[in-house]
């Protein structure tokens, strides 16, 4: 039984163009799936999507969100947010925007617990403390009482994951919570990730272009292209044999960290023409179906 | 290590800014007072013949400038009355024949109160226009205030006291159109705080007195002030909305209302603050002729009587005053600037 | 996410540039039509008193006099003729003391923007000096010293305001003057004339057309302010100001004299400010 199951979720600019094309996919709980594709496939918009936070220039034009098994999508605005406050998190992708500047540490990873949960400000301090020393961040009280600006970006990604996991979440999505970091940084916070999720049994959202890292952090993933999901399996059989031409074709463009100087192949126009062919496809068929 | 570096940067930010601004508004000043002195010597008509009786001689009127040193050559009287500034001495009135200082000072508070009434009103209303045209951005409601705001703007105050002597004092006559306190009271204040000391000696029926005829002229200079802060609040709340930190707010369960107030107003309210303290200001330079038309006891009506009358010393010494503060406000507001920005920048 | 917004935020401007242009492009060819044809159109001599016709109401209201629209002031004089006549003094004002005023102002901001070092100094400073008076007891005080009249008012304007355009003008020039477009045809070796004129001040003009509008409404306002004060022209020419002067005097016994000088006042200064802002919407939209 999965904890979150998309259902032909399909979100369109308003008065525009599709940009997600009924997307499905499920995570079961304690599990991590990647979300892979090359910019602006729309990997991001899943993710705002499932956290509620679509920018107000786009729309959802049909499918379910289903988490925990209420369709999020039907429910008012308030218990939506309600809900997904106290169940849902997110591990933005850049660190040194992703803090509030004109406030301290702490009550950036207590507020949810305080005012949203109801916990005490002891209480909450306490378990903000442990959460520091569980991402290992040196000297936890004085990190409360900074300020963002005084700590580095890969500290304040750790905060940031800290923050992520405070109130326990069921899920958590992460958008690319290592492009905007140091290539040395990039490699400890993945690993932080992964370890946190494992001892938390979270199920992880986690969206990427790269499909190394895929390989290393998660169970199943979604390859998209043009907001549609080209290829849904799970990862070792993803990398063994993928099922789909522009899915290979993305793997074999993915420099091997075994022979870096391979160089890289790019997906071939051929492979692009091919999947380009299918997003008219799918849209004609819908036009289709609206006109009848 | 950073920290260090950066409060010896802010140090010496702030004190370049503030020996270049100490400078420039000595020039200023001095520029001020050079030109008001000298302006005023070309105003057609004799002040003293203006104060005595039709009967008065040829020789009353010299003796009485004599007294006043009106008969020295003008670089003369700019110097005695440059040197008596310099040591507190503004002079003396002709026509009430105390001392400009004595004048000044007396009037200064009425309008201090009235401006800062004013400046509250202002914060109040544009900041709640911001708030609202920020929660509601893109919708109806944000259409209509951001109209509102630029009619609002469009508008000078002089006019919308005006418009308010007519809505409130005519047609719905629920607030003083005229004065500063209803005369037949008793007041017991022994300074010309009226407002503040009212409150201080909970004396709220003259608090509400004064408040009833303070609040139309204060409105009048509020309304484009107030529209001021609405957009540029409104701007930078709405670009803060779009931020990452934001974003994160919003996913752990607050309301678009409590995300605004509690995340975006803080960081969006530093760009508006030092507008504020600039338009301030200015606002002290409208209240003249508010002041005028709501018969409110303050300097500019004070100023305005002055030149009717050629009182030169008085008008000398309430121009001085009015470019003292205007320079001072603008000197603190670059200061302020100056402490706040390197901060920000790190931020 | 940006950039959805930045064209958001644009297209409602657009939308709302046109009617906004159109209605007040609109009203002040009336007020242009009304004051060129004052003497044919308005239906009385504006001058003319009739103590038995003192502060009658306007049409619509018992006890009005026919012939007499608007009502008339406590000296029997019709309102709307001397509202027609003052839209000559009122625009007069706003058009000889606008264009004067941006002529000074962006000629002074230019050569401050442009040439900067000492002449910039100068010009900042007199710049700063002139911020710290209280325009409207600096525009005063000019007036008694000058005497009352047109031609005063109009010089106490420019003398007060040219700041306005100088401050801008001084700020884009310098902008421009950063520009690639100015050093290249420094080093072709046009002469340094030649690039304000021919460079720098074209890509000027819409701001300064923008401001010129502005101060046009803000001339129009300063008039009625001086007029108010009993400072202006002769107390019997009619201008809206002194109608409003009298009006506030007589406010309890007939407020239609205060109304329309007020209501015309006001839409004028509207119309002029939102012609700018019109303006600046459609020929300028990097201007903010
Ligand atoms: N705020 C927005 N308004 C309109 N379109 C957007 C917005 N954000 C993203 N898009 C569009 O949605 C598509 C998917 O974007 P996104 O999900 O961010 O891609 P990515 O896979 O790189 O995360 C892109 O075509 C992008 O242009
Ligand atoms: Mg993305």
């Amino acid at each position: 039984m999965s904890y979150l199951s998309i259902r032909n979720l399909s979100v369109r600019l308003k008065g525009g163009p599709p940009l997600l094309r009924r997307v499905s996919l499920d995570v079961g709980p304690g599990e991590v799936r990647g979300l892979v594709g090359e910019s602006g496939a729309g990997k991001s918009m899943i993710g705002k999507a499932v956290l509620g936070i679509l920018p107000p220039s786009v729309e959802v034009t049909g499918g379910e969100i289903l988490l925990g098994g209420t369709d999020l999508l039907g429910l008012p605005p308030k218990d939506r947010r309600r809900r997904i406050g106290a169940t849902c998190a997110l591990i933005p992708q850049d660190p040194l925007t992703a803090l509030n500047p004109s406030h301290r540490i702490e009550p950036q990873i207590t507020d949810r617990l305080v005012n949203i949960l109801g916990w005490t400000r002891a209480a909450a301090r306490a378990r903000a403390r442990d959460l520091l020393e569980e991402v290992h961040l040196p000297d936890p009280e004085r990190v409360l009482r900074a300020y963002p600006h005084e700590l580095s970006g890969g500290m304040r990604q750790r905060i940031l994951i800290a923050s992520a996991f405070a109130a326990e979440p069921k899920l958590i999505v992460a958008d690319e919570p290592t492009t905007a970091l140091d290539v040395t940084v990039q490699k400890q916070i993945l690993k932080l990730i992964r370890e946190m999720q494992a001892r938390h049994g979270t199920a992880l959202v986690f969206v990427t272009h790269d499909l190394g890292v895929v390989s290393k952090v998660c169970q199943h993933l979604s390859v998209l292209y043009a907001g549609m999901v080209v290829e849904d399996a799970r990862v070792a059989d993803f990398f063994a044999a993928p099922r789909h031409a522009y899915s290979a074709a993305l793997l074999a463009a993915t420099p091997k960290y075994t022979d870096p100087d391979a160089g890289l192949n790019p997906v071939p126009d051929a492979v692009i023409d091919a999947v380009r062919a299918e997003v008219a496809a799918f849209d004609a068929a819908k036009a289709r179906r609206g006109a009848a | 290590m950073s920290g260090r570096q950066r409060t010896e940067a802010t140090d010496n930010a702030v004190i370049k800014v503030l020996a270049t601004r100490l400078l420039t508004t000595l020039v200023t000043l001095a520029g001020v007072a050079v030109i008001v002195f000298f302006v005023i010597r070309v105003v057609p008509g004799n002040p003293i013949a203006m104060m005595l009786p039709p009967g008065a001689t040829e020789e009353d009127i010299a003796r009485l400038s004599a007294l006043y040193g009106l008969d020295k050559p003008l670089v003369t009287q700019f110097g005695i009355w440059i040197t008596g500034v310099l040591q507190g001495d503004f002079g003396t009135s002709i026509t009430t024949r105390q001392p400009v200082l004595d004048l000044v000072l007396g009037r200064l508070p009425a309008t201090l109160e009235l401006a800062i009434m004013a400046l509250v009103i202002a914060v109040a209303l544009g900041g709640t226009a911001a708030l609202i045209g920020t929660r509601f951005r893109g919708g109806k409601r944000e259409g209509a205030i951001d109209i509102a705001n630029g009619v609002a703007l469009s508008v000078p105050d002089f006019l919308w006291g005006l418009v308010l002597i007519l809505l409130f004092g005519v047609l719905w006559p629920v607030f003083h159109i005229s004065g500063r306190v209803t005369p037949s009271l008793d007041l017991p204040f022994t300074t010309d705080f009226y407002l503040i000391e009212s409150l201080i000696r909970l004396r709220l029926d003259l608090t509400a007195d004064l408040v009833a005829h303070m609040f139309m002229p204060a409105l009048a200079l509020a309304i484009p002030l107030a529209a001021i802060i609405g957009q540029l609040l409104k701007q930078s709340l709405k670009e803060t909305m779009n931020l990452d930190y934001v974003t994160l707010a919003r996913t752990k369960g607050y309301g678009e209302t409590q995300v605004i107030l509690r995340e975006a107003l803080r960081n969006a309210a530093l760009p508006t603050i030092t507008l504020v303290g600039v338009q301030f200001s200015f606002l002290i330079g409208g209240t003249v002729i508010i002041e005028r038309l709501f018969s409110y006891e303050g300097l500019g009506n004070m100023a305005i009587d002055a030149v009717i009358n050629r009182d030169l010393p008085l008008i000398q010494g309430i121009v001085l005053l009015f470019a003292l503060i205007f320079t001072m406000l603008n000197l603190i507001v670059d200061l302020l600037y100056a402490v706040l920005n390197p901060r920000l920048r790190h931020g | 996410m940006a950039d959805a917004k930045g064209m958001d935020g644009r297209s409602m401007i657009r939308r709302r540039a046109g009617p906004r242009l159109w209605l007040s492009a609109g009203w002040l060819s009336i007020l242009c039509l009304a004051a060129l044809f004052a003497p044919w159109v308005a239906p009385h001599d504006p001058l003319a008193q009739d103590l038995f016709l003192g502060r009658m109401p306007p049409f619509w209201m018992a006890g009005a006099e026919p012939g007499y629209w608007l009502g008339t002031d406590s000296l029997g004089r019709d309102v709307l003729s001397r509202l027609i006549h003052g839209a000559r003094v009122a625009l007069a004002v706003a058009l000889i003391a606008g264009t004067i005023t941006c002529l000074v102002g962006a000629t002074l901001g230019l050569l401050a923007g442009f040439l900067r070092g000492w002449v910039d100094i100068v010009i900042s400073r007199l710049i700063d000096i002139w911020m710290a008076f209280p325009p409207v007891l600096f525009s005063i005080l000019l007036i008694a010293v000058l005497g009352p009249g047109l031609v005063s008012i109009i010089i106490a304007i420019v003398v007060i305001d040219w700041t306005r355009f100088a401050r801008v003008v001084r700020a884009e020039a310098m902008a421009q003057g950063a520009m690639d477009y100015v050093s290249s045809a420094q080093v072709a070796g046009r002469p340094r004339i030649g690039i304000m004129l021919r460079e720098i001040l074209p890509n000027l003009l819409p701001t300064i057309g923008v401001l010129l509008t502005l101060e046009m409404g803000i001339a129009v306002i300063v008039e009625a302010i001086l007029s108010f004060v009993n400072l202006s022209i002769s107390t019997d020419d009619p201008t809206w100001g002194s109608m409003i002067a009298e009006g506030r005097t007589a406010i309890h016994q007939a407020w239609w004299v205060l109304v329309f000088p007020l209501i015309t006042l006001f839409l004028t200064v509207l119309s002029f400010s939102q012609l700018g802002e019109g303006l600046k919407d459609r020929f300028d939209p990097v201007l903010r």
